[in-house]
């Protein structure tokens, strides 16, 4: 094998109390396709990061050699110089701004701090024809659609003579058509000697396209796969993904479940800026009565959105579908009706959605319900204050007192601060977005408690997660979704890590996501 | 304290016994908990003190503070409300035409049309509400940037006034609109030296502040809170005791409480305790703190904001009336630069710039220091133009200084 373009060895990331990365080692050949794969918080993000100088030198252990040369980066620029490039998945173009101006923004054709209109629009039309758009430079980013605005982010790296292109989830926004030509310029670009790392949940894509799979798993590096000409099985890379040990001790209990109480019924939501685009479609679901159900998916497959769209149209523009409540259709056009029905939504974005940082924890915990603790509109704040440090006794909320500020808590401890809000409104059902994300492992078990004591009080709960031995551990009956649509449905004896991520990775060629 | 628990079971809010940390280190944490409200009042506090020594005594003499209260009035009122509207994360740039509108309507209601001054400042304060109400219908419900909005109210208000007033001014007002501004308790009661109803007035203040504060000492305890040791509880009742007695005093030696700190002390009292005690105080500071937690809490964001603005436009009515009263007329150049005077002082007094911070006594203390610069700086006889340098660098240090203080505290 010639030498390798990139050679990552031992790298190693940790975040407070979060071990991200530990010793992953990663290879790429000169004119390579090299796929990343694994589930959501194996890693990839955070590797690629220490790659492309997000997280400077001296921020992890490690080494980074590329083209032979040992590299150490003070920040993004320094990589895009030595010719590293990464396309995020949330694409970083100005949407008022000429695909020209875009191109060459930060990376500039000028004379004395003035732009040369002429060499950028004539490298700009050549840089066009190269990745194979028919537009003018002069087109802004906003008339295009997502599928060549990826494009237009791939002619801003190859502007910037990329050696080293990264893809982060390339396809996720894309439809078919987009995403076959997307990949075909890969392979092309790749012909011109320029190799990629290529991160995707969809393993038919990479099949298609790579030339060798590395796997991580809780910041690990399992394995890497060479692809040969006889291609490589979607089940193969399962195989890597999956695997995980059920490292948690889940609570016993015996389910008590009764009637259906919660129905989503052929729901459809669409991108709130991207009206082409179904991020939820024609979803159904039911939950009963003291049951912990699971809806499993990787990141973009509409999980979270399903969840905010029905709680109270919180995301998206809402196309059609229906909410029951024991049998009756309710209502859930607006948060407040949604909280009137007794539904409670515990949002995965803690820091963003769910809290108030600057606010103590009783007033974190009283707000969804303020009503409960007030007389016509006057809030009994020694009421308050004795319900919040009831719940942090009861929740183990570990803090001085209640008047302690939320944003100085652990993750752990404000997710309890979270779910004791909305326990305090005393929902029927209760959707719990990502319950245990970026908490330490005594707080998720707590959590675990927590939820399955929810169940058993005879609430509803659905779970959305990406962890699948917390799904398998904790619910009574999970759902698997990708690409906005329900793809499988599971008891827990039924579902295994692997039948389940093979529903999770399926691909899209189903689901025409066009208008 | 970590090291006297055993278990990590032990509920850290029980109260320890058996150790005691030192005084110093209890005031030190309490002042970091509140840095920005003490450190307000004590800025204002070594302000006062700097100009009564530089002005020889002039600036706290009866006469000097009744003036001081009279003069900035207006501006303390626009204080509270513009507070609110930052607190929920917005601004408004409009309270200064508002005003001058509104007094310019009172004007023309009372001396051109004979109206009973009572009714004229009923149907001013109504005014107001709605110029509210139309703004904060474009904010709130049409999600136009407040920013935008009130600069439009700004231009449209100040027109309104000079067509109202068609360029004159028109003067003067029953004795009775004109109280509002210059008038003061009536003095009733047994001749003394001091004025009666003052003193009485001061005395419930100081019983009912003392009485808060025991209360607030008993109800820590139960919560688990540490409180703060007897002897510094006795210092800081003594330091209350002192500042009303010497206040109360100060304006009972002279024509006693004026109107206008009437007026001022029911805004705080009541905007206050609103801020702090009911459902919609509790949903301003948490949608300016977080709009998007807020509304996935259930909060009715739009209704909020949009009341938010209604009593802005209240407010700058009031303070278009207390400043019409003061001048005796309502004229077209009324008003203009309060709202900057306003939001100087909101920001002086702790709000944030984001929204979701701040409270009404922190309004009234950022608007008093910048009355007590005005006014030190004019006895002294600091020109105008050094005034607007020195009450410009000290808004940038009042923000700069809390900026510097979040970072060190997050770092």
């Amino acid at each position: 094998m010639a030498r390798p373009v990139l050679e990552m060895r031992s790298i190693s990331k940790t975040f407070p109390g979060v071990r991200a990365l530990s010793e992953v080692n990663l290879t790429v050949a000169p004119g390579e396709v090299h796929a990343v794969c694994g589930e959501n918080g194996a890693g990839k993000s955070t590797l690629m990061k220490v790659l492309s100088g997000v997280y400077p030198h001296g921020a992890y252990q490690g080494e980074i050699y590329f083209e032979g040369e040992p590299c150490r980066f003070r920040d993004i620029r320094a990589s895009e110089q030595r010719g590293i490039v990464i396309i995020h998945q949330e694409l970083a173009l100005v949407p008022h701004l000429s695909i020209a101006e875009n191109i060459f923004l930060g990376n500039e054709h000028a004379t004395r701090g003035f732009i040369s209109w002429h060499r950028t629009l004539t490298h700009a039309a050549a840089l066009i024809r190269q990745v194979g758009l028919a537009e003018s430079p002069h087109t802004r980013i906003a008339d295009l659609g997502v599928g060549k605005q990826q494009l237009v982010e791939i002619a801003k790296a190859l502007a910037k003579e990329v050696r080293l292109l990264i893809l982060d989830e390339p396809t996720a926004a894309l439809n078919d058509e987009d995403s076959r030509k997307l990949l075909d310029l890969i392979l092309e670009l790749k012909a011109q000697g320029i190799s990629c790392i290529l991160i995707s949940h969809k393993l038919n894509e990479i099949a298609r396209v790579a030339d060798a799979v590395t796997i991580l798993r809780d910041g690990r590096t399992i394995e890497t796969i060479a692809i040969g000409p006889e291609g490589i099985s979607e089940e193969r890379i399962i195989r890597g993904m999956v695997g995980r040990d059920l490292e948690h001790r889940y609570p016993e209990r015996t389910p008590v479940i009764g009637d259906i109480a919660f129905e989503i019924e052929d729901w459809s939501v669409r991108h709130p800026i991207d009206r082409r685009r179904k991020v939820v479609d024609g979803v159904s679901l039911h939950a009963r009565r003291g049951e912990i159900v699971g809806i499993a998916g990787l990141m973009g497959a509409g999980r979270t959105e399903l969840a905010m769209s029905v709680f109270g149209q919180s995301y998206g523009r809402w196309t059609g579908g229906r909410v029951r409540l024991h049998g009756r259709e309710v209502r859930t056009r607006t948060v407040p009706e949604a909280i009137g029905h007794g539904i409670a939504y515990v949002t995965e974005d803690r820091k963003q959605l769910g809290l108030h940082l600057n606010d103590d924890i009783s007033r974190n915990i009283s707000l969804s319900a303020l009503g409960k603790v007030a007389r016509r509109g006057w809030v009994d704040r020694h009421e308050e204050a004795r319900i919040a440090e009831s719940f942090r006794r009861t929740m183990g909320i570990k803090a001085p007192s209640v008047f302690a500020e939320t944003g100085k808590l652990s993750g752990g401890n404000q997710q309890k601060v979270a779910l004791s809000k909305w326990i305090f409104a005393e929902p029927e059902v209760l959707i719990l977005d990502e319950p245990t994300r970026g908490i330490d492992v005594g707080a998720k078990a707590e959590i675990y408690s927590v939820i399955a004591e929810l169940a058993t009080e005879g609430k509803t709960v659905l779970v959305i997660s990406s962890e699948l031995p917390e799904l398998l551990g904790l619910c009574d009956r999970i759902y698997t979704m990708a690409a906005g649509r329900i793809t499988g449905e599971a008891t827990r004896s039924d579902a295994t890590q692997e039948s389940l991520m093979r529903l999770m990775t399926v691909s899209t060629a189903s689901t025409d996501t066009q208008v | 304290m970590a090291q006297t628990r055993t278990t990590p079971d032990t509920a850290p809010g029980t109260p320890e016994t058996g150790r005691r940390p030192s005084a110093g280190h209890i005031v030190a944490r309490a002042l970091r908990g509140n840095l920005r409200q003490y450190g307000m009042l004590l800025a204002l506090a070594l302000i006062v003190l700097l100009f009564q020594i530089w002005t020889d005594g002039i600036l706290l003499q009866p006469l000097n503070v009744t003036n001081l209260i009279q003069q900035n009035g207006y501006i303390l009122i626009l204080a509270v409300g513009m507070m609110i509207v930052i607190i929920a994360g917005h601004i408004d740039l409009s309270v200064g035409s508002l005003a001058a509108f509104v007094g310019a309507a009172a004007a023309v209601m009372m001396v051109e049309h004979r109206m009973a001054w009572p009714l004229a400042l009923a149907v001013a304060l109504l005014i107001g509400a709605l110029a509210g109400a139309w703004q904060g219908f474009w904010i709130a419900y049409l999600g136009i940037p407040s920013f935008i909005v009130t600069l439009a109210g700004m231009l449209l208000f100040r027109g309104g006034t000079q067509i109202l007033l068609q360029g004159q001014s028109i003067a003067p007002f029953p004795k009775g609109f004109q109280n509002i501004s210059s008038g003061f308790l009536p003095a009733v009661g047994p001749s003394t030296d001091y004025h009666n109803l003052t003193l009485l007035l001061g005395l419930s203040v100081l019983a009912i502040a003392i009485l808060q504060e025991v209360r607030g000492r008993r109800r820590a305890a139960s919560y688990g809170l540490e409180p703060l040791p007897a002897g510094l509880f006795l210092v800081k009742l003594g330091a209350i005791t002192a500042a009303v007695t010497a206040f109360t005093l100060l304006l009972a030696s002279y024509h006693g409480v004026p109107i206008v700190l009437l007026i001022l002390g029911v805004l705080l009292v009541g905007f206050g305790y609103v801020m702090r005690n009911s459902i919609l105080g509790r949903h301003t500071y948490a949608i300016g703190g977080n709009e998007a937690a807020a509304r996935l809490s259930g909060v009715k964001s739009k209704r909020v904001v949009f009341l938010a603005f209604v009593n802005m436009g209240v407010l700058a009515a009031l303070a278009g009336l207390v400043f019409a009263a003061r001048l005796n007329a309502g004229t077209p150049q009324a008003g203009i630069n309060f709202e900057l005077e306003a939001i100087a002082a909101a920001f002086i007094g702790g709000a944030s710039a984001s929204g979701g911070v701040g409270t009404v006594l922190g309004a009234l203390t950022g608007g008093l220091v910048l009355g007590v610069l005005n006014n030190g700086m004019s006895l002294v006889g600091v020109g105008t133009d050094y005034q607007q340098v020195i009450k410009g660098l000290v808004l940038l240090a009042a923000v700069g200084f809390d900026v510097y203080n979040k970072r060190k505290a997050a770092a």
